[in-house]
């Protein structure tokens, strides 16, 4: 087996650890605290927005204009729509602004 | 606690697998041209088609693909490549504290076998089921992560054969797709209580450790700024710990 393959397998497993690891060390405690519950509330929300704040930051005018787009899309319309809309506004900034 | 919706007869496992299946089809749709932009990207790199398939079903976490592949080439201890693909999954650790709350009835097995496809959109999907006051059962849960599963898989493997397609995804808009894809999933918090604040704080202080700490370390500092916010400032009912605000701006 190459290398990569080796890294392949540790990758794998070091990933698996991360999707177990939470809930390993949560359930190690009976009760849990309002505050740590109000911590683990804002999981998705933080974590989502570590996701997408870089990103769109690095980006230029183009996808700035594209992300706003998409944003107020996102206030009516469902996932899917709203991914579309944003890309394809992204797209066709980009053909105009370069 | 009255917003539960008692488990319905006709929801045998077989029709909530194929409920979850539906939830996964967006997911595809979006993350799909990931998978395959990463199949095609191996391909350049030089990778086998074999190993960028095993990649997608072995670590199954696109970013921490990317950013392994671009370790790959450069005569990079492997520790550090693997230490790498760790910090950029990092995250699903508190998916996985999060998480493990609504699963608490699967057997040990489950849980274990379950956890294995915990990526970002299945969280959130698992996370707003949740949220609905539904329970998340095993079935359903396996139907979402089958088809995102295969999907992501697939699309590796397309993306290792058809990558040429792929060379223009900046001109096409594709490497934007997955920020407004992340969004919209956030989104989908919004009615949450405490989340503006938390969007705020996770988002310049993510921005601020991007620029400063660096990639990939930006993610786990700004989900635990926003996290701790919350933990300290949100405000809990003392006595009903776990119990969702229903109708909490």
């Amino acid at each position: 087996m190459t290398a990569t393959f080796w890294i392949i397998i540790g990758g794998a497993i070091v990933t698996y650890l991360t999707r177990i690891g939470g809930h390993l060390i949560l359930t190690r405690f009976d009760r849990i605290h309002p505050r740590v519950q109000a911590g683990l509330d804002a999981v998705p929300a933080a974590v989502l927005t570590t996701l997408v704040a870089p990103a769109v930051v690095d980006g230029g005018p183009s996808e700035w204009a594209a992300f706003a787009i998409a944003v107020v899309a996102g206030v009516r319309v469902s996932t899917i729509p709203m991914v579309i809309i944003g890309a394809v506004a992204v797209a066709l900034l980009r053909q105009v602004l370069g | 606690m009255t917003g539960k919706r008692l488990a319905d007869d006709s929801m045998t496992p077989g029709r909530l697998f194929l409920e979850g299946m539906r939830r996964g089809i967006p997911v595809v749709i979006t993350a799909g041209p990931f998978g395959a932009l990463f199949g095609a990207l191996a391909i350049d790199n030089g990778m086998s088609a074999f190993d960028a398939v095993l990649m997608s079903a072995t670590i199954f976490a696109g970013a921490s693909q990317l950013v392994g592949l671009e370790l790959f080439g450069q005569h990079i201890p492997a520790w550090i490549v693997i230490l790498s693909i760790f910090a950029v999954n990092f995250r699903h650790i508190l998916y996985s504290a999060s998480l493990g709350q609504h699963v608490a009835n699967w057997s040990w097995v489950r849980q274990m076998f379950g956890f294995f496809f915990l990526v970002d959109p299945a969280y959130a999907e698992t996370e707003r089921r949740a949220e609905q006051g539904e329970d998340v059962q095993f079935s359903w849960y396996m139907g979402l992560v089958f088809v995102v599963y295969v999907g992501w898989v697939g699309m590796t493997w397309l993306g290792t054969i058809f990558g040429n397609f792929l060379e223009d995804s900046h001109t096409w808009g594709i490497d934007f797709i997955l920020p407004i894809y992340f969004m919209a999933l956030l989104m989908g918090f919004r009615k949450r209580p405490f989340w503006y604040p938390i969007v705020f704080v996770s988002a310049a202080s993510s921005i601020i450790a991007a620029k400063t700490v660096g990639s990939p370390w930006h993610v786990s500092i700004g989900a635990a700024v926003g996290i701790l916010t919350a933990a300290i400032f949100a405000p809990v009912s003392d006595e009903e710990t776990g119990d969702k605000q229903e109708g909490a701006r």
